[in-house]
């Protein structure tokens, strides 16, 4: 996993609460073996009409956005089905930082484990910048290690995270190499469990 | 110090805990599918890694598999993960009811008729509908594909301990109320994100009172309220349905192993961190008209009006949700036409489901505008079905009757809604093109969804049934 620490980029705004895994990937996308690939895919029925042209309002599909690593979104993103392929496409697509009022639980674990930091700011924080973003391109400025977030003028978020994943973003870990060493407790506890 | 059933099955899981980092919990079960497991093999290789107990894993093809022509699957990527699960269950030692095996079925329907399923088990499979196991008091969850690679590596995960929740259900379900209703009331009185961060333990007189099968359709809802998971403590229903199956043990054994599953109960002065209540009372037959699973109100109600909702963002969800479901603010909801009936998925399609929406359809004609399938949740449940001529029924009725899978609830086979067209629907998601591009689902019960099949439009099941007259 790739380590992850400071990104500094404008905000695409999503301006939706709600936005379920199927939306993120839908179901046709889910056939593939492999992890890579799906950016294509991403919000794939809120991107395209049926017969292929883009939706021009929908907001990936403003060149204004370009590049963007970091979406902002509204509250229970991510809700829904467990698919990892939801995360995969985000990451795909070129975002590294989601921004929400709240998450669903798995897709939050979901994200950590694939190296997007999933940021948790208050409905207003978050109405803030999906407006500043809407209006014009707007940079910020994220920063793990010191757990803020800043606006092109000057407005500071801090959050918070759980240390653990916290640390698990920053070193990039690959966390069952780091179970591996635990090994000797999980054997203790199988032998336990089997005597008992 | 009196204790949840939660609290209980956690701290007997607890591999290694220690200050300021998840605890490593054990699992004790591991259930796999073809969608969300290639990639966790795939990195198992990319590795040198093995699976560190394939005796605690089973797998089964449910999500993609066709429920007709059974040995025909047109699309290349479909034939590919499915025949990629086989191979990886071959190279790894994993035990696996591929796609003509006698016990092949929906991974959440197949293991509790294996007995694989039992109280006080963890439980986890790349699926969020894993919530389902609750139904026996075990402690299961969805987890995602690297989740899924850290199980096949190591038999554990690192999780933070979440919240408590209870949601009692006081009194007595009314006549037709079936469990699906229950859930759908739960989810729509408070929200779909209301159990976020908590595992909800379901409580209460109208709980006690249903089959495990009910329960389990309860339990497998508890992620459309945002918590990973859901149970119910064991009780003799729990037990009763154990008995016997392949995976439990037989003879005193399983006297001695019953008596702790019920030692599992959440002890009587126990608290949780959330305690919340609705009574039966309020629940009717339920349906949704929006595109989530709080989107919804019993069957005599009408499509909500903006002016109904508190907040701006609520007023403008309501209006997106509508926009994509085609329906006007104050529509009742028994005018709304349908054209396709769908009972089945990992909520709906067990024996008792099947049975309970055969009683509907006994004797009448499915509407001339409508298509009806049923897909039975598991190759065990369509052949006890069809020993009961539950499909010659339906069949009479004009259904189709199909094979088993994931079919029409999410739509990765060939069993789509087109564009356009409305679903009655068992299954547990009412997403924006969960059944198809552009369809339009309205979740139900097996019953609702029967009624709806013969009437052509979304209707109120007791009308087709008979109320018991009460003894006094």
């Amino acid at each position: 996993m790739k380590p992850i620490n400071k990104i500094s980029s404008i905000l695409t705004p999503l301006d939706r609460k709600n936005v379920d895994t199927d939306q993120i990937i839908s179901k046709e996308f889910l056939k593939r073996i492999e992890r890579t690939g799906f950016g294509k895919y991403l919000f794939y029925h809120w991107r395209f009409h049926p017969d292929g042209t883009p939706v021009e309002e929908f907001v990936l599909n403003n060149p204004r956005y370009n590049g963007s690593e970091i979406l902002v979104a509204q509250e229970n993103f991510g809700c829904g089905s467990s698919r990892e392929h939801a995360p995969w496409a985000i990451q795909d697509y070129g975002f590294n930082v989601v921004i929400a009022p709240s998450y669903a639980d798995i897709f939050y674990n979901n994200c950590v484990k694939n190296g997007i930091l999933p940021i948790r700011l208050s409905n207003q924080q978050v109405d803030e910048l999906i407006a500043k973003g809407t209006e014009k391109p707007f940079q910020l400025e994220v920063n793990l290690e010191e757990q803020t977030v800043t606006g092109e003028d000057g407005t500071r978020y801090e959050f918070t995270i759980d240390p653990y994943w916290k640390e698990m973003l920053l070193k990039g870990w690959d966390e069952i190499a780091l179970t591996f060493q635990y090994d000797s407790h999980i054997q203790e506890y199988e032998e336990k469990r089997q005597q008992a | 110090m009196a204790k949840t059933i939660i609290e209980k099955i956690w701290e007997q899981h607890i591999v290694y805990e220690e200050q300021g980092k998840p605890d490593l919990l054990y699992i004790d079960l591991h259930l796999l599918h073809e969608v969300t497991s290639p990639q966790a093999f795939e990195g198992l290789r990319l590795n040198g890694r093995k699976v560190r107990r394939p005796d605690l894993c089973f797998a089964t093809m449910d999500h993609n598999v066709p429920t007709r022509n059974r040995d025909i699957i047109t699309d290349p990527i479909s034939r590919k993960q499915i025949s990629t699960l086989q191979d990886n269950c071959d190279e790894f030692g994993i035990p696996l009811a591929g796609i003509n095996h006698p016990d092949q079925g929906i991974v959440h329907v197949i293991g509790p008729e294996l007995g694989l399923t039992q109280p006080g088990k963890t439980i986890v499979c790349g699926d969020s509908h894993t919530s389902t196991h609750g139904a026996f008091g075990a402690l299961a969850f969805g987890i995602g594909t690297s989740e899924v690679e850290h199980v096949l590596s190591t038999q554990t995960l690192w999780q933070s301990k979440p919240k408590t929740m209870e949601i009692r259900i006081d009194g007595e379900l009314g006549f037709g109320v079936a469990a699906k209703d229950v859930i759908l009331a739960i989810i729509s009185k408070f929200g779909v994100d209301m159990g976020t961060g908590h595992i909800i333990e379901y409580t209460g007189e109208a709980i006690r009172n249903l089959s495990m099968e009910e329960r389990m359709t309860i339990c497998n809802m508890s992620i459309e309220a945002g918590a990973r998971a859901g149970l119910i403590s064991p009780d003799e229903t729990t037990v009763e349905y154990l008995k016997g199956r392949r995976h439990v043990p037989k003879g005193e054994e399983f006297e001695k192993t019953a008596a702790g599953w019920l030692a599992l109960a959440t002890d009587a002065d126990a608290e949780y961190d959330v305690s919340l209540s609705i009574h039966a009372d309020e629940i009717s037959p339920f349906v949704t008209w929006g595109t989530n699973p709080s989107m919804g109100s019993g069957i005599a109600e009408h499509v909500p009006y903006a002016s109904d909702y508190e907040t701006q963002a609520d007023r403008e969800a309501l209006q997106q949700a509508l926009k994509y479901m085609q329906l006007e603010e104050g529509t009742p909801l028994s005018s709304i036409d349908i054209q396709h009936v769908f009972i089945g998925s990992c909520t709906n399609a067990r024996l008792g489901d099947l049975r309970a929406a055969s009683e509907i359809v006994k004797g009448k004609k499915v509407h001339p505008s409508v298509t009806a399938i049923v897909v039975p949740g598991s190759e065990t449940v369509k052949r006890a079905a069809e020993e009961e001529g539950l499909d010659q029924i339906f069949l009479e009725a004009g259904f189709e009757w199909r094979e088993t899978g994931c079919s029409m609830c999410l739509a990765m086979n060939e069993d789509a809604v087109p564009a356009g067209e409305r679903c009655a629907s068992t299954s547990n998601r009412n997403f924006e093109g969960r059944q198809g591009a552009g369809s339009m689902t309205h979740l139900v019960s097996p019953v609702m969804a029967a009624a709806a099949a013969i009437e052509g439009h979304l209707t109120d099941v007791r009308k087709f049934m008979q109320e018991p007259v009460p003894s006094s």
